[in-house]
């Protein structure tokens, strides 16, 4: 090993073997720093899996959805809106589609009702979310009771328990055939509930959306660009909100970290003293700080990011759930699928190691610029 | 040889309270014998033996080791000369306190690079020569006065260095301790150390191994006697 080597791992052993000297402090500190490295990260996790879960609802999506107005509000679509629309140049094709929402006041929760375009169900049959399944504890082959928009009973068989990529679009969804979901909700025959339009070429989305309005002026084309921008915002400012909440602690945070750090105890100047009177250089004395710093900070990242990642993953982000999901459903038991982003973990290592380690090295690089003779003294 | 020309050294100069510790100081410590500064308290003494040590730089004059100017020197430079010629052993020991006498042994070594095993072997023997082996996994803390002292000789010597540096090293020592220490300092120079202290013990100045001493007040350099 060069001496090079040798010198690092001697003043890292003396500097773990420091820290261990001071273990009450230094213990106490890395317990906030990482209760604080644990709550931001959580906030980034959470809120990177909800945009990816959004995003994967949407992927599949059609890239322009067509929904008409009626004094501002979304109101159902006539089936021939679909003939001149796929006329327009560069237009795929356009799927009138039929969905809606179903409160189950037993449950108290909201149902997404869905009639797959592309695989036609069987009347008298429906497909129901994981979650659904669970909460109403029906199985394939179990009958589900629901009321119609005149309040009459409609009895559904359950023949398929929904399993999907993104467990935040099929938990809470239920498939059924044209022919219930126009019986349950009172949608006559001829309108549907918006417009799934796809396009060849996604460079003409703007000039086929442009045409679309031109043609149907009481409509409104929403691109799926627009969409998962709109979740991003709403994701991002949710997320926005728990950290002005945690605003308060991170200052404590800052200034007890700051203060920890960047003021010498007289115990620690003294020794810095020692060690500069017994032939250690500043640059030695400030290798050993800044071992100091990265160990401290470094634990309490790795620390804080692993029990966010267990808390967001494992334990169903248990602590702000109602904030940052903000649903119009509860969802029993649901889990995000594990998704880590190095750039928002480069962005945390940095501002959780970084700062930290900085403000360890400045106040004792001016103790250890003093003549080593002040010990002495 | 340690050459000494016309050092000054002022604290807080330009300053109400400016004071001049070491005035216009021209003295030569021969290598391999005992030179002690005596002198009564706030003479000077401690502040010269730091500049001869080279742990601060004069404000005026020039200081020479083996005729090679150190004075100007760049602060690596001049702390790899201190650590690799002078080990030190300051008035309250100034051990680390909650490491272990040998840790503290050892400290001195870190920089260097050199491979543990080889400083571990060094820093046992030395504790052993001083007839602490058996307190080399104590914490600093629990030593005795004399315990801790010699641990501070221990550490002084972990470099092998040529010239032990002394600051009022009998000054937390009772007569019988204060006697050990210089048997001990008898054996380093035996063994080719040189040795400079600072001190106003007459245990210490007027002890048979010293060749030399150099009286100070007020900063200056009063007398200074050569022993055959």
């Amino acid at each position: 090993m060069g001496p090079w080597l040798e010198r690092q791992r001697r003043i890292l052993e003396f500097t773990l073997s420091s820290l261990w000297r001071r273990r009450g402090k230094n213990g106490a500190l890395l317990l906030v720093y990482t209760g604080i490295v644990f709550l931001l990260s959580s906030v980034m996790l959470f809120t990177q899996a909800l945009k990816r879960e959004a995003g994967a609802v949407l992927i599949g999506g059609p890239e322009i959805v067509v929904q008409r107005t009626v004094a501002g509000r979304h109101d159902l679509v006539p089936d021939g809106y679909a003939g001149p629309i796929r006329r327009i140049r560069g237009v795929q094709s356009v799927v009138p589609r039929l969905w809606g929402y179903y409160y189950d006041d037993g449950e108290n929760a909201n149902y997404t009702v869905l009639v797959p375009p592309d695989q036609p169900r069987p009347e008298g049959s429906v497909a129901i979310g994981d979650a659904i399944s669970r909460s109403r504890g029906a199985n394939p082959g179990d009958t589900l009771p629901f009321r119609t928009h005149k309040g009459e009973p409609l009895a559904l068989k359950v023949d398929r328990v929904l399993t999907d990529e993104s467990r935040l679009a099929s938990a809470d969804l239920l498939h059924v055939s044209e022919a219930d979901f126009r019986t349950l909700f009172g949608v006559p025959p001829g309108l549907a509930t918006d417009l799934a339009v796809s396009v060849r070429n996604p460079r003409e989305l703007t000039t086929i959306a442009r045409k679309i309005a031109e043609a149907f002026p009481d409509t409104r084309p929403i691109l799926r660009d627009e969409v998962l921008r709109t979740y991003d915002a709403v994701f991002s400012w949710r997320a926005g909100i728990l950290l002005s909440l945690l605003a308060a602690a991170l200052m404590s945070f800052i200034i007890l970290g700051w203060d920890k750090a960047s003021g010498l105890s007289a115990e620690e100047r003294r020794e810095i003293g020692i060690l500069k009177a017994i032939g250690w250089e500043t640059s030695d004395v400030l290798l050993m700080k800044f071992w100091e710093g990265a160990a401290v900070s470094l634990t309490a990242f790795l620390g804080g990011v692993l029990l966010a990642w267990g808390h967001v993953f494992l334990g169903g982000s248990a602590l702000f759930l109602p904030v940052l999901k903000g649903w119009s459903v509860l969802y029993p038991g649901f889990h995000l699928a594990p998704s880590v982003g190095a750039s928002q973990l480069t962005t945390l290592f940095f501002l959780a190691v970084v700062p930290y380690t900085v403000a360890t090295i400045v106040p004792s690089w001016r103790a250890a610029t003093v003549d080593p003779d002040a010990v002495m003294r | 040889m340690i050459e000494l020309r016309n050092v000054n050294k002022v604290f807080n100069a330009g300053r109400p309270n400016e004071f001049t510790a070491v005035r216009d100081v021209s003295v030569s410590i021969a290598f391999g014998r005992v030179t002690v500064l005596k002198g009564p308290s706030g003479s000077g003494k401690t502040t010269l033996l730091g500049l001869v040590g080279g742990m601060a730089r004069p404000t005026s004059g020039r200081i020479f080791l083996e005729g090679r100017e150190i004075t100007s020197l760049p602060e690596r430079f001049l702390t790899a000369t201190r650590r690799k010629t002078y080990g030190f052993i300051f008035q309250h020991f100034n051990l680390v306190q909650g490491i272990t006498a040998l840790e503290n042994v050892l400290l001195p070594a870190y920089p260097t690079g050199e491979p543990h095993r080889g400083i571990r072997e060094r820093g046992m023997r030395l504790l052993s020569d001083f007839n602490l082996e058996g307190k080399a996994l104590s914490k600093a803390e629990w030593l005795s006065g004399g315990e801790a002292q010699r641990v501070a000789i221990a550490r002084a010597l972990i470099n092998d260095p040529a010239v032990v540096i002394a600051d009022e090293p009998t000054a937390h020592l009772d007569l019988r301790l204060s006697m050990e220490f210089m048997d001990a300092m008898g054996r380093l120079l035996a063994g080719g150390k040189t040795i400079v202290m600072a001190s106003h013990d007459p245990v210490v100045y007027e002890s048979r191994i010293v060749s030399e001493v150099v009286e100070m007040r007020d900063g200056a350099v009063v007398d200074q006697a050569r022993r055959p």
